[in-house]
């Protein structure tokens, strides 16, 4: 199965049945697909005019307790930053996926790139934390489809899944599991009935998260972009903002551990390991086993969740590896993290996009790393 | 003479948030008479309130959200459209309000909302226009008249402004009227007529800004505006046409008021095809 109609796939075992979009290359046979396959299942796709809209009313279909979703690249991912804030701040669940390509700006649209994973963390202005996760096959375009609908609603917060053109575009093998077999979290929901005092921002578990009502319930609710209190009203005191964006911050951050994901080659005895994702990776393992079969002790560690990062496991390897290779389409940004990590230099292996890394490169610079 | 009976209730105490008064708007502001005659026609819908939803963006007029009780949305600046269309389409049963103002829905929401016209998506929109961004401080806005005062048009705007009706009616509403907030029963039967009108219907409800438009556009205060709206305000009749409605308050020029558009195009229904297939 193509990778872009895995994603499709993945979101209608999911049970979105929300998908507002704009076409944009390389992700519109995500909204082709879903185009046909929501009216089918009781769903609803419209075409928005425009990125700002897509998002606006997917957070919209979400507030009313659709699953929703929304598909884009570059361009339209820029777009997207605004009302991702919105999300983020309303805490509405909503999946969000970038097809990656060259960018900035149009840069090339027929072709991959990594390049707007930083943008994944930081590009709706203020401080807030969202997941990301970074696919490398279309069976992970199905599985972390799946995932990014179960995480955004456990934790109330945007999902985003951060694949490139490759893992987009890419042919082959899905397993789908059975309907009964489908990982299903739902959202953490009101135990008060409407008529009792429910305060929909009130965090009183450990994870942070507070339950949510939708539209038409009868709580009668309020959602703001503004700073809110418990009740959801607006409170423009210093106290309340900081209260508040710190929770958001380590909603996930206090969530991490449950949240993080990571993928793992012959770590045990590393002495280099590369860190690679998404397409990428693909390239690192094969690089990886070649240098194996040179006898060099390599290991992969693929971060399925770009964000949060996983930080304790590269903390622990850190203890022992001598050399980190980073592999990734971009000139250095999950890099920066990773030295941030691990306090001191990778060695980067980076090409700003159009064509995937091959494992040549990757495979001399491990052999560099081992030669010294 | 009977006895003056005072209560501590007001009408409208089911559908306002009364603990978020006193609300922020400044004395001689329409908004509040619009929130008012939205509040009577919730009431005299018929439909339960938890049905209703009311989707604002920013600015004053997008203050209301925070202020009806029942289900509401505050969203960002010129997304409230987009927003409530989601809503509606994920829960057709629903009706949604939105309520904001004239630089958010005309201005940044420009594309959102002659796009939600022409499909007719089943949402009302209540669109306050004072001629100004209010909040910011009185900048020109899309509405601004030409010629009109503002913060950002300190030699008079140089921009021809959006004729509204005009607007929606070419981009395909279904229904589509003006009335002022001198209006106050007329615009509070236009709501009720939009509940029951299906497809998009849009409501723009002139509104005085006395601080942000008024005292730098040399009228008085808002009963001076009021006042205006009174002696200038005609009837829309079967001759009046409707791409010369805009307004131009500089001149002693008539403003138009009443309904424009009414029409009976089917709303935007999402393809279905679970049964038939």
């Amino acid at each position: 199965m193509h990778g872009d109609h895995a994603c499709a796939e993945g979101a209608l075992a999911a049970g979105c049945r929300f998908f507002g979009g704009y076409p944009i290359t390389p992700s519109t046979e995500i909204a082709e697909r879903l185009a046909r396959r929501l009216p089918e299942v009781g769903g609803v796709f419209i075409q928005m005019e425009d990125e700002l809209g897509s998002t606006a009313a997917v957070i919209g279909a979400s507030a009313g307790g659709a699953r929703a979703m929304t598909a884009t690249s570059g361009p339209g991912f820029s777009l997207m930053m605004e009302n991702l804030g919105l999300a983020v701040m309303m805490e509405i669940p909503c999946v969000l996926v970038n097809i990656q390509r060259g960018s900035p700006s149009t840069g090339l649209p027929t072709m991959a790139g990594q390049s707007d994973v930083m943008q994944a963390r930081w590009g709706s202005h203020g401080d807030y934390a969202i997941v990301a996760y970074a696919p490398w096959s279309p069976q992970e375009m199905f599985d972390l489809t799946v995932l990014s609908f179960n995480t955004a609603d456990r934790y109330r917060v945007p999902v985003l899944l951060m694949a490139d053109e490759v893992v987009g575009h890419m042919v082959e093998r899905v397993e789908i599991p059975a309907t009964g077999e489908i990982p299903y979290w739902p959202r953490k929901r009101p135990i008060a009935p409407p008529n009792g005092r429910f305060l929909p921002f009130l965090a009183e578990d450990d994870d942070l998260v507070p339950p949510i009502a939708h539209a038409g319930e009868g709580y009668k609710l309020h959602f703001t972009g503004l700073t809110h209190d418990a009740f959801g009203y607006p409170d423009m005191t210093a106290t309340t903002h900081h209260d508040l964006v710190t929770r958001l911050k380590n909603k996930v951050g206090r969530n991490a551990k449950k949240i993080i994901r990571v993928d793992e080659y012959y770590l045990d005895d590393a002495d280099i390991v590369v860190i690679a994702y998404g397409c990428t990776a693909r390239s690192a393992r094969r690089s990886v086993r070649l240098a194996r079969q040179k006898g060099i002790r390599a290991g992969l560690l693929r971060p399925i969740t770009l964000w949060p990062f996983p930080e304790e496991r590269l903390k622990e390897l850190a203890m022992t590896v001598d050399s980190f290779i980073v592999a990734e389409m971009n000139l250095g940004q999950i890099a920066l993290e990773i030295e941030r990590i691990i306090r001191g230099p990778v060695k980067g292996i980076f090409h700003a996009g159009g064509s995937m890394i091959a494992p040549e490169p990757i495979l001399q610079a491990i052999e560099e790393a081992n030669g010294v | 003479m009977s006895e003056v009976q005072i209560s501590e209730r007001h009408p409208l105490d089911g559908v306002i948030r009364t603990d978020r008064m006193p609300h922020i708007w400044c004395a001689g502001c329409g908004i509040g008479i619009v929130m008012r005659c939205y509040g009577q026609a919730i009431l005299d819908s018929g439909i339960e309130i938890k049905n209703h939803v009311v989707v604002s963006g920013i600015g004053c007029s997008g203050r209301v959200a925070g202020y009806m009780n029942m289900d509401s949305y505050h969203t960002t600046h010129g997304r409230a459209i987009p927003f409530a269309t989601g809503l509606k389409l994920a829960n057709p049963d629903l009706m949604v309000t939105v309520f904001s103002g004239d630089g958010d829905l005309a201005a940044i929401g420009g594309n959102h909302l002659i796009h939600a016209a022409r499909r007719n998506i089943d949402i009302k929109v209540i669109c306050v226009n004072n001629f100004t961004y209010g909040m910011t401080g009185g900048q020109a806005g899309p509405t601004t008249p030409l010629g009109a005062m503002a913060t950002t048009a300190p030699f008079g705007n140089p921009e021809l402004p959006f004729n509204l009706p005009f607007l929606l009616s070419a981009a395909g509403a279904n229904y589509v009227s003006r009335w002022t907030a001198l209006h106050a029963r007329q615009v509070r039967q236009e709501i009720l007529l939009g509940f029951n009108k299906p497809g998009f219907v849009f409501i723009e409800v002139l509104s005085p800004c006395p601080v942000g438009f008024g005292k730098s556009n040399r009228i008085e205060d808002a009963l001076a505006e009021l006042s205006m709206y009174r002696d200038r305000c005609v009837l829309v009749d079967k001759d009046t046409r409707i791409e010369q409605v805009g307004i131009d308050l500089r001149e002693e020029r008539e403003i138009y008021v009443g309904n424009f558009v009414d029409r009976d195009q089917l709303p935007y229904t999402p393809p279905r095809f679970k049964e038939e297939q």
